[in-house]
């Protein structure tokens, strides 16, 4: 992949990255970033209890920057960006503060919300058929996307720039095609004329949630080059939210890594994969199996797995699965801090202890097989012990 | 070729709205310990659908009212302390202490009538309910898990039982064979001769879904042989839908009985039956208005507690169901 | 010592394979819709795939959606029966094997399916499904039990969890719920068909590594199904790239990444994104354009030839007509492994 369009220019022998346009996390002053996240959080009452799903999420977004959103399942990564755009049910409560250049987007009305919704703040969803009518030929679902936006614009000038759309997206004979339908087009084409309907009205955010989980690896190569091409075109900032670490690697400038409904690591690129300083990034990290490793010796998975976001007992989420777990871990849930980078945050009572190491530490986490082992309450209703030990390897 | 985890995708291919790590949930905690190991989730299956069915208020209600009427059918009739053939020397008495449901012009006791009635009308309902749950789902197993020629040759039998009139056949085979003593069976029999097709439909597409499944498919990797794929993956399985169904028949049953001793060619006197009591009374409805609406009610509160129970059972096996509280 | 399409150069001669696929073909029959059914066009989902399986070894058969890997591996299990070709297994062909006469094959190749969710009946306590295997062949008795904790342990699950059901356990447990029960009649070998693409990335890895300890302690080979070449790199001996029905090139492992001889194993190589900016940001990039052909009507000659940027960019118009024209073979043509191209060429990647 090229180099991503902003002008990331990290050093990664050391030394800190040189910081873009706007680095600042939301709760810092100043800066003029595009899309301002501040405490987002967001509940669900189900029949179970009230599931946290999002527990205090900021960021902010500066102009033309890619962040990629990484997180594995119950990390709130697609709640977090449902409930910035409203496309949350309504008996979601959300709390917090989203500014989008300035304007408060939560408890705004759908009325209102509709006209930021895909002119200034398109999204694109794993499955392209969210976003595409069967029923309809794509070319005309593209041009009224316009003509809901620009009353003002005629069918016929509508039309016409839906094709130099397609055009753009990559959609071989383009005038011919915008006349079929959905479902005549493949899952990687598809997916292209989302990418071309979410750039229709020059948005200045694109959320893309799993663009390409659900297609062929080198479809989904083709799909994040015309990504970038329509950040090119539109010169639109990129919230780009995947579980795929190789994905962003390629494409982000910045990273924020979420767990458990709450981010535990923000910083640029290099600094998160190069420098983590929380032991869930470095975990993350470790358990890759990698395409250019000569001789990887085992993986190192993180044993356990992710909490339910129902009654979460205070303390860190991580703890029952960190090698560096220590009592305060089980009490106190660690705020966002910075670390030792420069517009480099984590969320760990211990990333201080990582601060020494360059590089990614090894032997933090055990090449182990087990899930999880030592006597386990995995059932609390036998009253079974809860665990005496951590992961061992 | 997704390498993301699949944990439950909305079927109108949405996004994840709260990604649930295996589907865990934490129960209740012994006192004093702090949980720390999440990937629970305590209640079983069992429990689950008791609890989804609790929570349908009105199928509850209907349970509760559906068991008052089937205790009342066979107990009441006994405790009361007039038989339903018994002449009390009473004629056409309005409802009163003494008969709380009034008595029609013979001097029978409405109440033990419709005590009687009652009975007849659930134990037919019931017995075709078995009888047609039980080929229905035979024929549907079968054709959904063999297809090709025997599930062609079987559905379309199954399209002839449907097209025919039901009705009609039903009132002349009824006649024929109804006019006996414990005509009642044969009745029934009849009944469960018609409305097993029905069932037969739904089961076959259960199993015509539930045989793609991949943990049959794992079945058959071990060496299963079809007797035990059959039994013991795919009807319990399909079990939701079956009870379901069966509950359905019996309020249709119900109602097509009662329209048949309506016409005449269900249960027979000196017998009683709901049906019958209502083609006796509908014609002093406005006068002596306690014949006729009496066991016209009894039906109709039949019929609803059935109905509500079977959405409230469709909605507990429903695994997809988890409702989110307003 | 060149190897061939089915001996690793590594292997002595003389170690027989367990398992022997011959030109396996596997065609769906596309029907018309209506009341008379009537073919009107095939699937070719498997078109001549051959390779051998040896003991202790993983064989890592790759490729994207599409590509027949899945269909390979179950028509070699005879779960779905085979159009034309031979698997030997331990010396017994299975092609015309009844249902009966598979049954104590199956004792010795067993599968891992993909879904953790779907592939455990929800309705089974977690102890009758690991049990069901050894009630199918009549050999559980009072002693099962025993066998039962043994095989929860190895997996690395409690015991005293089998009688939960299954949507009570995390998708990495239901994976290896699902291996013990392929494990509890003891096989020779396993196929493994995407065993961990449905799971979270951290716990992947838990799983490979457990899979990896079974194959040291058990003896086992492995026909490892996947899509994610970074998995197939660690796990795997020796790999297959599947494309549109076909195996493309064979290789050991370290030959394959790096010295990849056919371009669409070089293209997909280059698409593989990998977790370090640095190198992301200097790959080279072979990017393929288009969609995979549909497997109803391949094109001819060269499957690839439509995607090819060697095709499209490289080649002669008389170099293109062969292309066309003739189907290349999966022979040896001078890199060191067998690759299915006509002007196959080694080009790093990584």
């Amino acid at each position: 992949m090229s180099r991503p369009l902003t002008s990331a220019t990290a050093d990664a022998h050391g030394g800190t990255a040189a910081p873009t346009a706007a680095t600042a996390v939301g709760h810092e002053a100043g800066g003029d970033a595009v899309l301002r996240v501040t405490d987002l959080t967001v509940d669900f009452p189900t029949d179970d209890g009230v599931v946290h799903a999002v527990r205090g999420v900021s960021y902010a977004l500066s102009p033309r920057e890619v962040l990629g959103i990484v997180g594995e399942s119950g990390s709130g990564k697609s709640v977090t960006s449902l409930a910035i755009i409203g496309l949350l049910p309504k008996t979601a409560r959300i709390t917090g503060s989203v500014r989008f250049r300035g304007e408060e987007l939560i408890g705004l009305p759908d009325k209102d919300m509709r006209k930021v919704r895909g002119e200034q703040i398109a999204m694109i969803f794993q499955d392209p058929m969210t976003s595409l009518n069967p029923v309809y030929p794509i070319g005309w679902q593209i041009a009224e996307g316009i003509r809901a936006h620009h009353r003002d614009v005629s069918r016929a000038a509508a039309r016409d720039r839906a094709v130099d759309l397609l055009a753009l997206v990559g959609i071989p004979h383009p005038k011919e095609r915008a006349a079929n339908y959905p479902h005549e087009f493949s899952g990687g084409m598809r997916q292209r004329v989302v990418i071309a309907l979410a750039m229709a009205n020059d948005p200045d955010v694109i959320i893309a949630d799993e663009p390409t989980t659900a297609l062929d690896v080198t479809v989904q190569a083709q799909i994040l080059e015309t990504l970038q091409k329509a950040q090119q075109e539109t010169s639109a900032a990129i919230v780009l939210i995947t579980h795929d670490l190789g994905v962003v690697a390629g494409v982000a400038d910045r990273v924020l890594v979420m767990y458990a409904g709450k981010p535990v690591e923000l910083g640029s690129v290099d600094d998160v994969y190069y420098r983590p300083r929380m032991p869930y990034s470095i975990g993350l990290l470790g358990s890759l199996p990698r395409l250019d490793a000569v001789d990887q010796d085992r993986l190192t998975p993180i044993a356990g797995a992710p909490p339910s976001l129902i009654n979460l007992p205070p303390g860190c989420p991580f703890s029952p699965r960190c090698p560096l777990r220590q009592g305060v871990c089980d009490d106190e849930e660690p705020a966002l801090r910075q670390t030792d980078g420069q517009a480099h945050y984590a969320a760990c009572h211990f990333s201080h202890t990582l601060e020494s190491e360059d590089g990614v530490p090894e032997g933090l986490f055990s090449a182990t097989s087990a899930d999880f082992s030592g006597p386990i309450a995995i059932m609390p209703t036998t009253g079974a012990a809860a665990p005496t030990e951590g992961p061992q390897s | 070729m997704a390498s993301g985890p699949t944990t439950g995708t909305s079927t109108t291919g949405g996004p994840d709205l709260v990604e649930t790590p295996g589907g865990a949930q934490p129960g209740p905690k012994p006192a004093g310990v702090v949980e720390r190991e999440f990937t629970v989730a305590v209640r079983s299956q069992r429990q689950m659908i008791l609890r989804r069915f609790l929570n349908h208020r009105l199928a509850v209600a209907s349970l509760i009212i559906f068991i008052a009427l089937l205790m009342g059918s066979l107990i009441g009739g006994r405790l009361w302390h007039y038989g339903f053939a018994d002449r009390t020397g009473d004629y056409s008495q309005p409802p009163s202490l003494k008969h709380p449901m009034g008595t029609d012009d013979i001097g029978h006791d409405v109440m033990a009538l419709v005590f009687r009635g009652a009975q007849k009308s659930v134990q037919i309902a019931l017995l075709v309910a078995l009888l047609s749950t039980t080929i229905g789902t035979l024929v549907g197993a079968v054709a959904g898990f063999y297809r090709g020629r025997a599930d062609a040759l079987l559905m379309r039998f199954v399209d002839l039982v449907l097209t025919v009139p039901s009705l009609a056949i039903l009132a002349v085979l009824a006649s024929v064979v109804g006019s006996k003593a414990g005509g009642w069976f044969f009745v029934a029999i009849v009944l469960a001769g018609i409305t097993w097709a029905p069932i037969s439909r739904v089961v076959r597409g259960v199993f015509l879904s539930l045989r793609e499944k991949e943990y049959v498919e794992a079945a058959r990797a071990l060496g299963a042989n079809d007797r035990r794929i059959i039994f013991r993956h795919l009807l319990p399985n399909a079990l939701g839908a079956i009870i379901v169904n069966a509950t359905i028949v019996v309020a249709v049953a119900i109602l097509t009985e009662t329209a048949l001793s309506y016409l005449g060619v269900g249960v027979q006197r000196p017998d009683t039956s709901l049906g019958l009591l209502i083609s006796d009374g509908q014609g002093a409805a406005q006068t002596r208005p306690w014949l006729f609406y009496f066991p016209g009610l009894v039906i109709i509160l039949i019929a609803l507690t059935v109905n509500f129970i079977g959405d409230g059972l469709r909605d507990a096996f429903d695994p997809t169901q988890t409702r989110v509280r307003a | 010592m060149t190897a061939t399409a089915e001996q690793p150069a590594s292997t002595a001669i003389g170690t027989e394979p367990v398992l022997s696929v011959r030109d396996l073909v596997k065609h769906f029959p596309i029907t018309s819709r209506g009341v008379i059914r009537r073919k009107i066009g095939d699937i070719h989902a498997v078109c001549g795939v051959s390779f051998d399986l040896y003991p202790r070894e993983t064989l890592g058969l790759v490729g994207e959606s599409g590509c027949g890997k899945s269909t390979t591996g179950r028509t070699v299990l005879q779960l779905q029966p085979a159009t034309s070709g031979s698997v030997v297994f331990q010396g017994q062909e299975l092609t015309d094997k009844s249902s009966k006469q598979m049954r104590s094959v199956r004792r010795d190749l067993q599968i891992v399916f993909q879904d953790p969710y779907a592939s455990l009946n929800p309705r089974m306590t977690v102890n009758d499904i690991v049990a069901e295997p050894l009630r199918i062949h009549g050999l559980h008795d009072k002693h099962s039990g025993d066998k039962m904790r043994e095989l929860f342990r190895l997996v690395g699950l409690n015991p005293e969890h089998g009688n939960r059901y299954p949507h009570e356990f995390s998708g990495g447990q239901r994976q290896r719920i699902g291996i013990a029960r392929a494990l509890a009649l003891e096989p020779k070998a396993l196929i493994l068909d995407e065993p961990v693409s449905a799971l979270d990335v951290s716990i992947q890895a838990g799983v490979v590594n457990l899979l990896e300890e079974l194959q040291d302690r058990l003896g086992l080979a492995y026909l490892f199904i996947a899509h994610d070449l970074s998995v197939v790199r660690h796990i795997a001996d020796r790999v297959a790239v599947m494309y549109l029905g076909k195996i493309v090139e064979l290789a050991d492992r370290h030959e394959l990444f790096d010295r990849p001889a056919h371009p669409y194993t070089q293209a997909l190589m280059s698409a593989i994104p990998i977790p370090d900016p640095v190198k992301e940001r200097e790959r080279r990039r072979i990017v393929i354009r288009g969609d995979v052909p549909s497997p109803a009507s391949p094109p001819s000659g060269c499957r690839f030839r439509t995607r090819c940027p060697k095709f499209a960019n490289q080649l002669s118009e008389g170099e293109r007509e062969r292309c066309v024209e003739e189907e290349p073979a999966l022979i040896e043509r001078g890199q060191g492994h067998p690759a299915a191209c006509h002007y196959a060429a080694v080009e790093k990647v990584l």
